[in-house]
């Protein structure tokens, strides 16, 4: 069957068996393998993209079919060209990633949490995130990024 | 040359990775990511039963399914001499797909190759296998009766594997005979899996030149590419090798597993590349588990608390395989550090392996092989001790530390302990918890009946595997290496026989070069994991890799250095024996303002070298000359629900010593990491078995590991007492909070639950056991 999906704002058509999984379609279909599969059970959120702007999904979860006709943002689409989304900085700047495994799908996790709630709590951000597992890191530093990317992004855009 | 900034050192230099660029934009390459022309999917067939005969095997369904090219079974592989694939550990074998019979549920039984994902595993579901089941040994005990055999294929026929031992067993029973106190108990570390977030796979193709390229998760490349050569005849020449980057490793993807093997079969028969990743059931059911050591533990001392002498037999059960990734002479790996950071005068230890109807193992989980089990056994040892004889847990451990003075410390059981100083660390941990205030604390909490535990590991272990005199892996000594270019414009790249999996390899690494050579870690490039590139390494595990390839690194450096000097004596017109490297710069003696910076000396090297060898480029194999010992001090601070048995970690402290610190960013980023996974130990991982020997822990909703809701927030602090015999005085770091906070974390609880006359409890400390502890204690108390 052909799906009709935008993401990261490029709209991507393809035929795809009824039972593809989105993140399957993102990674194998649209050849985006920032996406990652991490178990069997959507219980490890290596997979979460943001659907429609907002919402988190775990895309392992959803068949491309249902993804049809709407919006999908990635990790490949966090980054406005060379110039990184404050997440992604954050991360970076707070060494709040070692394997890289989970980290898309933090970010993705973490930008749905920031345009729910832009100023959390250390508790806000671990209960908002305890849908992603990381192995590495013990979530510690990843606080820190998103707490530096909370207090970045609510700083008024500088005048150009 | 225009005025450059003054080259400055690298090390103990908080900077941010180099490596995160790629994946913080989706941009890593992990072994998934590849895809590739007329790329097939590979499935396994597996097994539901955990100990049964095969009586058939049809793949005529399968062969019909739509997109399904191949299907192989272990008779497949047994003509072809691939039945089995040696284990590293040397003193056994494992069948790669099964043939005759099934020794573990989840076993590999067949392996279909389809055009797509999916119909690939629509193929694996139609194969039809029929089993007759067997008596199933669930647990090494009844293994050690005999009473089933498991493994016909041995010589031997018993389940019994191998007996261990190390220390003097007569000299320790007398003296523990003689000993006026006395504690024994059976701690069971429990089987546990390290579950990196990247599951187990591998892409497999043969190419124009006939070389086989293997793509795959390992953490030990150069290995596999010898392992491969040995067990396919494939000549080692036309293996190649490539560790992409990988997604957490922690052990489990040290050992060659069965689907690889598969999956090169495959690519080999079809003549079309393979790719096999596996899924998260797959990866907790049958790759490589850890722990699972049934320890006995008998320490004796003086009234007083002076140790006299440690006992510890244990009964390790390596399920239906020996895949235990040790070193040949040591198949209970590192054990022998069971005596930990104590003086004790007279120590033995055993250790009998047993087979069962369980997934092979055990490998080294985010720890040096085995010192995760001999730290918890003494940990919880001296606090059973401390508890007899009535004393407080710190003064104990005090009264017993090998002291600074005493090192380089030969320890009973065979180790030559390098550098420590455990009552700086201790005092350390103790004023930063505060640990007075936290005695007067909890003694007014208990008075109120409020169950509040500070629990302390005081751990040594051993990392950096190893010395040629004693380590090897199939025969291959435990070196490690590196190769370093440095180019005309004084950037340069290193290559080293290590595999990061996370371990941020891409900076530390280009940090001990810019440091030995003064010149700038972001234009050091590294390179891991092509073994048709990187020299020969026995790869990243066991915390072996700054201990062994940074110092392979830091000595390759200082050849390079060596041959600098040369140059720039003649670029400063002087006599080799006058110049000097000072302040990160090649200087004439008693004149520092005549100087030349390494990279004026690099440019010269190709543009100006005089009578010198052009380039400027060196390699070295490091051997090193003994293992380090980092060391720690752990506090835990928790409180104990008495209604409901939840334990709630409220204050961590670390202090590690490793020596050297190259990056503290990094080295803190371990710690915490580590102390998750010991925090996840203590209190929720397991992969237990039923008596029927059904795995009752195959995906991630029975699998627990912890969420940022969960993990406690984790204090770091340092002691630095640096390797005598290490190049830059560094140890290893990413597994001593893994090795040291279990102990740490069960202390604590126990210790909550002391008034209540509660003695020890087996991990993990899931809240419906803690609960049980305290009601069966109330129970104990109001019995008549």
């Amino acid at each position: 069957m052909k799906v009709n999906v935008k993401v990261n704002g490029i709209s991507y058509e393809r035929e795809v068996e009824p039972r593809t999984l989105l993140a399957y379609f993102l990674r194998e279909s649209c050849g985006l393998t920032g996406t990652h599969v991490g178990c069997d059970t959507s219980s490890c959120g290596c997979c979460v993209v943001v659907m429609n702007g907002d919402r988190a999904v775990k895309s392992c979860t959803m068949f491309a079919a249902q993804a049809d006709g709407h919006e999908v943002l990635t990790v490949e689409g966090l980054a406005d060209g060379a110039k990184l989304h404050p997440l992604q900085q954050g991360f970076w700047d707070q060494h709040g990633l070692q394997c890289g495994y989970c980290t898309p799908g933090m970010l993705l996790a973490s930008y749905a949490l920031l345009q729910q709630n832009p100023d959390p709590t250390e508790a806000e951000i671990r209960e908002g995130l305890a849908g992603n597992l990381c192995r590495c890191t013990g979530y510690q530093n990843i606080v820190k990024a998103v707490q530096q990317a909370a207090d970045a992004l609510r700083q008024p855009v500088a005048a150009k | 040359m225009s005025t450059e900034a003054k080259p400055v050192g690298s090390l103990g230099v908080a900077m941010k990775r180099k490596e995160d660029p790629r994946f913080i934009q989706g941009k890593g390459h992990y072994v998934d990511d590849i895809s590739l022309p007329g790329m097939l999917y590979m499935a396994l067939v597996r097994s539901t039963y955990p100990h049964a005969e095969i009586t058939s095997i049809d793949i005529g369904e399968a062969m019909k399914v739509p997109g399904v090219k191949a299907v192989i079974t272990g008779q497949d592989l047994v003509a072809a001499g691939l039945g089995w694939l040696p284990t590293f550990h040397g003193l056994d074998k494992q069948m790669v797909l099964a043939v005759g019979k099934v020794l573990f549920q989840y076993q590999e039984v067949a392996a279909v190759f389809a055009e797509t994902r999916g119909a690939a595993a629509d193929g694996a579901e139609a194969v039809q296998v029929g089993y007759k089941p067997l008596p199933v040994v669930a647990d090494p005990f009844t293994a050690k009766e005999d009473k089933v055999i498991l493994r016909a294929d041995r010589e031997q026929k018993t389940n019994h594997i191998y007996h261990w031992e190390v220390g003097d067993r007569d000299r320790t029973v007398q003296a523990l005979a003689a000993s006026p106190k006395r504690i024994s108990q059976r701690i069971w570390f429990q089987r546990c899996h390290p579950a990196p977030l990247e599951p187990c796979g591998c892409v497999a193709l043969f190419d124009t030149m006939g070389r086989l390229q293997f793509h795959v998760t390992s953490q030990a490349p150069h290995v596999y590419r010898t392992a491969l050569a040995i067990v396919t005849g494939i000549p080692e020449d036309k293996i190649h090798v490539i560790s992409p980057d990988i997604g957490g490793g922690f052990g489990n993807k040290v050992p060659v597993y069965p689907g690889y093997v598969c999956a090169i079969v495959g690519a080999l028969k079809l003549a079309r590349p393979v790719k096999w990743i596996e899924t998260r059931t797959e990866n907790l059911t049958s790759t490589g588990f850890a722990r699972d050591y049934h320890m006995d533990v008998e320490l004796g001392a003086t009234a007083e608390g002076r140790l006299t002498a440690l006992r510890v037999s244990t009964a390790a059960d390596h399920g239906a395989f020996d895949a235990a990734a040790d070193p040949t002479k040591y198949p209970a790996g590192m054990f022998g550090v069971v005596t930990g950071s104590y003086d004790i005068p007279a120590a033995h230890a055993e250790v009998d392996a047993y087979f069962t109807n369980k997934a092979p193992g055990g490998i080294a989980y985010r720890c040096s092989f085995r010192v995760t089990e001999a730290s918890f056994a003494i940990e919880r040892a001296m606090d059973i001790l401390a508890d007899e004889l009535q004393m407080d847990a710190v003064e104990l451990r005090r009264k017993n530390f090998i002291r600074k003075e005493q090192f380089p410390y030969p320890s009973p059981l065979g180790f030559t302990y390098d550098s420590g100083d455990y009552q700086k660390t201790l005092d350390t941990a103790l004023e930063k918890i505060g640990y007075k205030e936290l005695l007067a604390e909890q003694a007014a909490k208990r008075a109120k009946g409020e169950l509040m535990g500070i629990g302390i590991s005081t751990f040594t272990e051993v990392v950096g595997a190893g010395p040629s005199k004693h380590f090897d892996i199939l025969g291959i000594k435990m070196f490690d290496s590196a190769e370093i270019r440095i180019h005309p414009t004084g950037a340069g790249i290193v290559r080293a026989g290590t595999k990061s999996q996370g371990q941020g390899h891409e900076t530390t690494w280009a940090q001990i070069v810019a440091e030995e050579l003064g010149l700038d870690p972001q234009n050091i490039m590294v390179e891991e994991g092509d073994t048709d590139t990187a020299p020969y390494g026995l790869g990243t595990y066991a915390s072996r890799s700054t201990p062994v390839a940074g110092a392979a690194i830091a000595m390759a450096a200082r050849r390079i250095r060596e041959k600098a000097r040369k140059i720039a004596a003649h670029l400063l017109e002087v006599g080799e024996a006058d110049v000097e490297w000072k302040d990160y710069t090649f200087q004439v003696k008693g004149v520092p303002a005549k100087s030349v910076t390494m990279k004026q000396v690099a440019f010269a090297a190709y543009t100006n070298m005089a009578q010198n060898e052009p380039g400027l480029e060196a390699s070295y194999y490091y051997d090193p000359p003994n293992m380090t010992f980092p060391n720690g001090t752990y506090v835990a601070v928790v409180d104990v629900d008495r209604e409901t048995g939840e334990v709630k970690v409220r204050k961590f402290l670390a202090v590690d010593d490793c020596g050297t610190i190259i990056n503290p960013l990094i080295v803190e980023g371990q710690i915490h990491g580590g102390l998750t996974e010991g925090f996840a130990i203590a209190f929720m991982q397991e992969i237990q078995y039923d008596a029927e020997g059904n795995n009752l822990n195959t995906n991630f909703t029975d699998y627990m590991v912890p969420t940022s809701l969960e993990t406690p927030h984790w204090e770091t602090a340092k002691t630095t007492t640096p390797s005598p015999h290490h190049p830059i005085g560094a140890k290893g770091v990413g597994e001593s909070p893994n090795v040291g906070s279990p102990a740490a974390f069960v202390n604590a609880v126990i210790d909550a639950l002391s008034p209540l006359g509660v003695r020890h409890i087996d991990m993990p400390l899931r809240r419906d056991k803690v609960w049980r502890a305290i009601r069966d204690a109330q129970a104990r108390r109001n019995r008549p």
